[in-house]
């Protein structure tokens, strides 16, 4: 196919074509970015949190009448929740894996160090590595001496008197090789405050902060072995099958119930719930990017249809000549073919500058990483498709134009 | 002449529906795209308090220790309870109020009703004149309640409703976390958003339904709720929180001018001075006064998501634009003997212009319309979202007025190039053919 011809028709029709190359160049750029942009909510969304997703209920209850014991009281309960059939383990926890509120502490790598090393989630609780089902990498798990009413806790922090500390923690692998790259955690120390000093007794795989936002820091996270009272905002944990989880969570909460009846359920849902809502505005994010990004191509497409239709009306004359003169269907075919190709060619040119300038704009406005050079020649995989099929009508009907036309004056 | 440029743009449109249709679509999808966000945008980006958030300020100061201070950097988000007190104490603006938020467990006296947990504010009493909150019965307690630790409760429309049917319920009494308090207001429907004097309880959609003095707050030990930063040794135990080394409260003050607003500021800076020869505080002074707006956009309170989304949908208007530049292009020049003829009988290139604007015009109104239509339905959508800010997402009649200014403006735009191109058509060579 010669595409001088071509060429020589475009330049005289110089500004369709800029309007053209301009509208294809807007749409590469919104769809690379676009289409990076649902990369990066997906990713986001499939966050691992470590725990055993599918076997997880969690249940929040409140008082209304405060007990005089909350620490028998939380250890009644847990009792209670371990004879409800199906249940294989019960814990307790001040936070869970993306469950949104948060609990986090600033850790250092000594007591007198000005700045913090880093942020990570503190878990507190019981029985959680095996309630949340954690891999333990190396070290061990809490032992029944290991554990501490939180309250003695905080006031030997407060006196200053430094009791139970250090204490023994475990922590996630993440934060290990945070603190300490290349080394084994086992026995190291770091603090919370000038005075709580921890001792890392283990290592868990994965165990995602509650408020995971950030994919580096997201598994910042440790487990100090703390006993915590019936409070409201404390979470009861249940471990079962995956099938039985709605029958144990009608159960389990039946049971606190009986057990004290002017209690508040304030929540009791599984884990898949958890996750569901803590990515919920993500996924919304995601199919707002799909529909625009479809919406962009769609309109690009009906753009091409109507300058295509234009154009080939308005040449109808030059095309029966050219079909008087002995060019055939498929020749006409492949004009508008190539010249649809050679005009997207252009825009997508244009439109690749065009995305890494709208990708730097929002890196610097927004958290975001830089655009992927392979995202690119993806968009224009799309441009070329779209415009493709958009000339296709029109490149038909040009091709059907009859060799007679030529003779006809207007 | 109008009337007749209407005429001659009605025929050429529906000469060709196809092409006429494929513009009306684009702008429509651009325009509802670009006013769903934007109306999103604009509901989010209100201002909580209209008329009175410049005189309304949220001081900030620093009692922290060195542990982390850099210099230049922000100061503490909150007060602590000795700040809070100490400045609520001076008396140095017109109004002032030291507040936290919390949730409290509710005991119904009716039998039908189970038990159930409240969000509520414990503030000092300015919170009400300062705030400008509307009662619909009794009203709101005093310093001296404040002072007494007064066992009184305001609650809101919407809790009076459940508890005592919507019937003006001052003088009854409402069990919280096992105390009897007398409740000596209702509320009328109120509800700023954002929920700027405590954006950790949300920033949209959230509103407290029990009002308790802040010193019988801690007198019934009521728990606190939102965010506690703690430094040093501090650990939030709820019911030390006085003495511990936390922020966990909020303190706004209204100043009428914007002289008092430096006073105050000055005011800040000599209390931390103070604070610091005192030896309670060790970083030198460093304060904050910012108004009710500052403060939101400081705590960038409308989501990035809808800022970006907002950015996204124009994108899309612009490629809806071009595509609508390059169709009504096509479709001028493809009436180039039409305008040859009326120019060549002696029409201006400028009455050829303006009719051609016109049907640019026509073209924005159409689009303008199915714009509307699709930001209702976009707007539909967004409220069927999870997001806590969704439920806000209607169109008030300025953003209609907007919708059609922005559909109609933005194809005249579009027109102009095409028309231009248009209207310098040779009438010779358009006749010659």
């Amino acid at each position: 196919m010669d595409i001088l011809p071509i060429l020589a028709t475009l330049r005289r029709h110089k500004v369709i074509l800029w309007l053209l190359m301009l509208e294809i160049a807007l749409s590469c750029a919104i769809v690379c970015n676009g289409v990076f942009l649902i990369v990066q909510r997906v990713q986001h969304m499939g966050m691992p949190s470590g725990v055993a997703e599918h076997e997880l209920v969690q249940i929040q209850q409140a008082p209304i009448a405060v007990p005089s014991d909350r620490y028998a009281r939380a250890q009644e309960d847990l009792a209670t929740l371990r004879q409800v059939p199906g249940v294989q383990a019960v814990g307790m926890t001040n936070q869970v894996p993306f469950g949104g509120f948060s609990s986090n502490g600033n850790v250092m790598l000594s007591p007198t160090q000005p700045h913090r090393t880093l942020s990570a989630a503190e878990y507190f609780g019981e029985n959680l590595i095996q309630t949340f089902g954690l891999r333990l990498l190396s070290g061990r798990t809490f032992e029944p001496d290991d554990y501490v009413n939180a309250d003695t806790v905080i006031k030997s922090l407060a006196d200053g008197s430094g009791k139970d500390f250090p204490m023994p923690t475990i922590i996630s692998s993440a934060l290990a090789e945070r603190l300490w790259p290349g080394q084994s955690p086992l026995g190291k120390m770091f603090w919370l405050a000038p005075k709580a000093n921890f001792r890392v007794v283990g290592v868990v795989a994965t165990l995602a902060r509650a408020n995971a936002y950030k994919t580096t820091t997201a598994q910042y996270s440790l487990i100090a072995p703390l006993r915590m009272g019936a409070d409201k905002d404390q979470n009861y944990l249940i471990r079962t099958q995956p099938r039985d989880r709605q029958r144990v969570m009608v159960a389990a909460v039946a049971a606190l119930k009986r057990a004290d009846p002017t209690r508040v359920i304030t929540h009791a849902r599984t884990y898949d719930e958890i996750r569901n809502d803590y990515f919920k505005d993500d996924h919304a994010m995601a199919g707002m990017l799909v529909s625009v990004i479809l919406a962009v191509l769609l309109v690009t497409g009906l753009g091409i249809v109507g300058l295509a239709s234009f154009w080939v009306a308005q040449r109808r004359k030059q095309i029966g000549i050219r079909r008087a003169l002995g060019a055939t269907r498929a020749d006409i075919l492949r004009y508008f073919q190539t010249e649809n190709f050679l005009i997207v060619t252009l825009g997508i040119m244009a439109g690749m500058a065009l995305a890494y300038g709208l990708s730097l704009w929002l890196m610097l406005h927004y958290e975001l990483p830089r655009l992927p050079l392979f995202y690119l020649p993806a968009g224009a995989l799309a441009l070329w498709a779209i415009g493709q099929m958009a000339v296709l009508g029109p490149a038909l009907r040009a091709a059907a134009v009859p060799p007679v036309v030529a003779t006809r004056s207007v | 002449m109008l009337a007749y440029y209407l005429g001659l743009a009605l025929r050429s449109l529906k000469r060709n529906p196809v092409l006429t249709g494929l513009m009306v679509l684009a702008i429509a999808l651009g325009i509802g795209a670009s006013m769903t966000t934007l109306t999103v945008l604009y509901v989010l980006s209100g201002d909580p308090l209209p008329g009175r958030s410049a005189d309304i300020y949220y001081p900030q100061i620093d009692p922290r220790d060195m542990n982390g201070y850099q210099p230049g950097g922000e100061p503490a988000d909150q007060v602590t309870w000795i700040d809070g007190m100490n400045l609520l104490r001076a008396h140095r603006a017109d109004r002032q109020a030291l507040m936290t938020g919390g949730s409290v467990p509710i005991q119904p006296t009716q039998a039908n009703l189970d038990a159930f947990y409240a969000d509520a504010r414990y503030t000092t009493a300015d919170f009400f004149p300062m705030f400008e909150v509307p009662f619909e019965y009794g009203t709101a307690w005093t310093a001296a309640d404040d002072e007494h630790r007064a066992r009184v409760a305001v609650i809101s429309r919407k809790l009076n409703d459940k508890l005592f049917g919507g019937q003006d319920s001052v003088g009854r009494t409402i069990n919280i976390n096992d105390a009897d308090l007398r409740i000596i207001g209702v509320l009328d429907a109120w509800r700023p958003d954002p929920h700027f004097y405590d954006l950790y309880q949300g920033t949209y959609g959230e509103q407290e339904d029990v009002f308790v003095p802040l010193s019988t707050s801690r007198d019934l030990k009521l728990a606190h709720n939102g965010s506690t930063d703690c430094w040093g040794n501090g650990a939030p135990s709820q019911d030390k929180l006085e003495q511990a080394p936390c922020t966990w409260l909020q303190f706004w003050v209204q100043l009428d001018t914007p002289a008092q607003a430096t006073a105050y500021k000055a005011f800040l800076v000599h209390y931390s001075q103070e604070q610091k020869t005192l030896g309670r505080f060790q970083r030198p002074p460093n304060v904050r006064l910012r108004d009710v707006m500052q403060w939101l956009d400081f705590r960038k309170a409308v989501p990035d998501d809808v800022r970006l989304q907002t950015w996204l949908a124009f994108g899309f208007l612009l490629v809806c634009l071009v595509n609508t530049v390059g169709l009504m292009l096509a479709k001028f020049l493809r009436r180039s003997g039409e305008i040859g003829v009326r120019r060549a009988l002696g029409a201006a290139r400028r009455a050829v212009f303006e009719q051609l604007l016109v049907e640019a015009g026509l073209v924005g109104v159409a689009g303008g319309v199915g714009g509307l239509l699709l930001a209702q339905l976009g707007l539909w959508l967004v409220r069927r979202q999870p997001a806590d800010y969704a439920k806000l997402a209607y169109l008030d009649p300025v953003m209609l007025l907007v919708t059609f200014a922005l559909a109609i403006g933005a194809t005249l735009v579009a027109g102009l190039l095409p028309a231009w191109r248009a209207c310098r058509v040779t009438p010779a060579l358009q006749l010659k053919s």
